[in-house]
């Protein structure tokens, strides 16, 4: 009984603040765009009694997905959304990893502030943050007065507004939950191990591909997904860094909403966002569940 | 009788496997290896032994070339080591922690040396197979190392080293993590294993009873150096000071002023108390201090006087050490020396003879003990 009374706390918060929240989006994408307060048809009238109810649900229909599948801009936007998010994960890997391995390296005592300075930018506002690169990378910004500067190039690099700025900016943005879960693998494991296949016959860098990089797998695994997931949707960093030329879903979503005030369109869309991040957020859990299996 | 010994350190002809020459390793201003000079035999099993701290792990890891020498060489079949990195060394180490690499099956862990040097299939399967039997694995071949039992684990650290078959295999603290009945079943399998292989083992250990059983000879070390290296018997009854006889098993020092009579020496230790004699080959100046290093096994005790022992000394029980098979008697002398003395328990606990604040005689032969300059 009170096994049930613990499992059921959480799965109250869930229910109260995912399932409905869904629920109700759920419903808007199945509605018709009106103009009026919501800008939706139809609301439920209880007034009407049981005959409201049917109505209701009558009027409800998959007409805003079969629209997605039409426009060619929607699935664009998904698979652009997509591509974007599996570059920047593994770029983000490759910054990441050396950066997890130089922290699990490092003497004893330098760990903290090192770990401090990976969490430290979380102090700022993250909006300030994708601001102030706009500062660096803009065509008069920091960056081309420094590379001018030192005559390293004539002309201002164009980076704002293009892909590599958005690129730069998840990488950034995203870089700690990439190094955390990978170090808390790398600093997990025994130091011993690799002077173990040292001894064996290995090379340091084959020591490095047969010990160090399966040992933090699940440390990998599980800062792809944390960066991966929450990029898909990305709205902030495309809109201020990427300009008009990058297409992403979260953007998309935004105009629906609030520039065109389609919201069921809208709804539909963010609907088919979350069925696409099923399938990693269950690969994600999958993995968390086999690292806390192997860990006992 | 004598040429079935194994003693390849008291062969001239013999050369040695392993040869430290002048070796010192220091940390920063702290010296770990003090110029240590001596040499380890070829099927030699090989004990060094001491506190933590005296330097044994870091004379291990210079052996596996994990460390590099400050000063001196250190040669493996004639062969100055110091230019070879550790993975291409014929010498093979077994961790404290046993490293085992937890992502690899009890197989792949003893196969991963063999890999390593790119041998036929064939021939690594038939190794590995041949290890697994040797350590008595072959059912636990496709587990991970979490899924067996401490024992079994230790059993696959020591396969995957000897897969190699290396010159000479080093083990770090190998019991380590084992409880008391399963170390000593492993003591007796490790000397086997070392024998029907015919490798060299180097042991590290700060357990002496596990040194003395496994070991060939036992090096005792005590700030990074060797005090004594020699056969276990020969550290327990001779040992070369007071330091090694106080490190290994138990012993009473008793410091006195030495004078020689007849073969050996006479030793005047308190006023009041006997002159003590002990035949003892050593060179003493007369009047020297010298240090009588006796072995509680060899002291009687008795209610009287014993009939024509020169060493004999009455004393009062302050405390009795019960270890189930013998009894260790703490008595101390009037002038406060403290001497152990330890009896066979042939007789039911409720039939001892002696017991606490009883007066008694120590008494022990002529040779019993060992006279020691410090």
């Amino acid at each position: 009984m009170r096994r049930l009374a613990l499992i059921a706390l959480p799965y109250a918060w869930l229910l109260a603040l995912f399932l409905v929240p869904f629920l109700i989006v759920f419903k808007i994408s199945l509605s018709d765009i009106a103009t009026a307060i919501p800008p939706y048809t139809p609301t439920l009238d209880f007034r009407a009694g049981w005959q409201g109810i049917k109505d209701f649900f009558s009027e409800l229909d998959f007409e805003n997905f079969a629209f997605l599948a039409t426009d060619s801009l929607y699935w664009k936007a998904y698979v652009s959304s997509l591509t974007i998010a599996f570059i920047s994960t593994i770029l983000t890997l490759l910054v990441g990893y050396p950066i997890a391995y130089g922290m699990a390296s490092a003497p004893d005592h330098w760990r903290p502030t090192l770990m401090m300075l990976v969490i430290l930018p979380f102090w700022t506002s993250f909006l300030i943050r994708v601001y102030s690169w706009m500062g660096i990378l803009s065509t008069e910004g920091y960056l081309n007065q420094l590379l001018l500067g030192l005559g390293l190039i004539s002309t201002p690099l164009t980076i704002l507004n293009t892909p590599t700025a958005v690129y730069i900016g998840i990488v950034y943005t995203y870089l700690p939950f990439m190094i955390l879960p990978i170090y808390s693998a790398l600093e997990r494991m025994d130091g011993s191990l690799l002077e173990a296949a040292e001894d064996l016959g290995c090379s340091r860098l084959t020591a490095f591909w047969l010990i160090t990089v399966p040992l933090s797998k699940t440390g990998i695994i599980a800062g792809c997904f944390l960066v991966f997931i929450p990029v898909i949707g990305e709205f902030v960093i495309p809109s201020l860094l990427g300009g008009s030329q990058t297409l992403m879903i979260g953007k998309v979503l935004w105009e629906e909403f609030f520039n065109n005030r389609d919201w069921p369109v809208a709804s539909a869309v963010a609907v088919v966002l979350l069925l696409i991040l099923i399938v990693p957020i269950v690969l994600f859990q999958m993995n968390e569940q086999k690292s806390r299996e192997a860990e006992q | 009788m004598a040429q079935n010994v194994f003693e390849p350190w008291n062969d001239p002809a013999e050369k040695p496997l392993i040869q430290f020459k002048g070796v010192t390793k220091r940390f920063g201003e702290f010296v770990a290896i003090d110029n240590q000079t001596f040499d380890i035999y070829e099927r030699e099993f090989f004990a060094l032994l001491g506190p933590s701290g005296c330097g044994k792990t870091t004379m291990m890891r210079m052996l596996a070339g994990f460390e590099t020498p400050t000063e001196g060489t250190i040669l493996l079949g004639g062969q100055d080591m110091a230019p070879i990195p550790p993975n291409k060394r014929a010498i093979n180490m077994m961790f404290q922690s046993y490293a085992l690499f937890p992502h690899l099956s009890v197989w792949e862990n003893i196969a991963f040396g063999l890999r390593r040097d790119n041998k036929p299939k064939a021939e690594i399967e038939a190794r590995v197979a041949e290890m697994l039997k040797l350590t008595r694995l072959e059912q636990f071949a496709k587990r991970k190392p979490h899924q067996i039992s401490g024992g079994q684990r230790q059993r696959v650290a020591l396969a995957r080293c000897l897969a190699k078959a290396p010159k000479l295999l080093l083990l770090d603290e190998p019991m380590g993590a084992l409880d008391a009945k399963l170390r000593q079943a492993t003591q007796f399998e490790l000397m086997d294993i070392q024998e029907k292989t015919g490798t060299t083992f180097v042991i590290v250990t700060h357990d002496q009873e596990e040194a003395m059983t496994v070991a060939s000879r036992v090096a005792v070390m005590d700030n990074g150096r060797i005090i004594q290296a020699d056969t276990p018997a020969r550290i327990y009854e001779m040992p070369n000071s007071v330091y090694v006889a106080d490190f290994i098993g138990e012993v009473t020092i008793i410091p006195g002023k030495v004078h020689r009579r007849d073969k050996g020496y006479d030793v005047t230790f308190a006023e009041g108390q006997p002159t003590l004699y002990s035949e003892f080959d050593a060179e003493f100046d007369n009047g020297q201090t010298g240090y009588l290093a006796l072995r509680p096994e060899k002291v009687a005790i008795s209610a009287e006087r014993p009939e024509g022992r020169t060493n004999a000394v009455q004393g009062k029980i302050i405390d009795i050490a019960y270890l189930g098979n013998l009894s260790t008697y703490h008595v101390v002398l009037p002038n406060g020396q403290k001497i152990k003395a330890q009896t066979a328990n042939t007789r039911r606990l409720s039939r001892r003879d002696f017991t606490w604040e009883d007066t008694v005689w120590l008494s022990w032969t002529d040779t019993a003990a060992v006279l020691l300059k410090g």
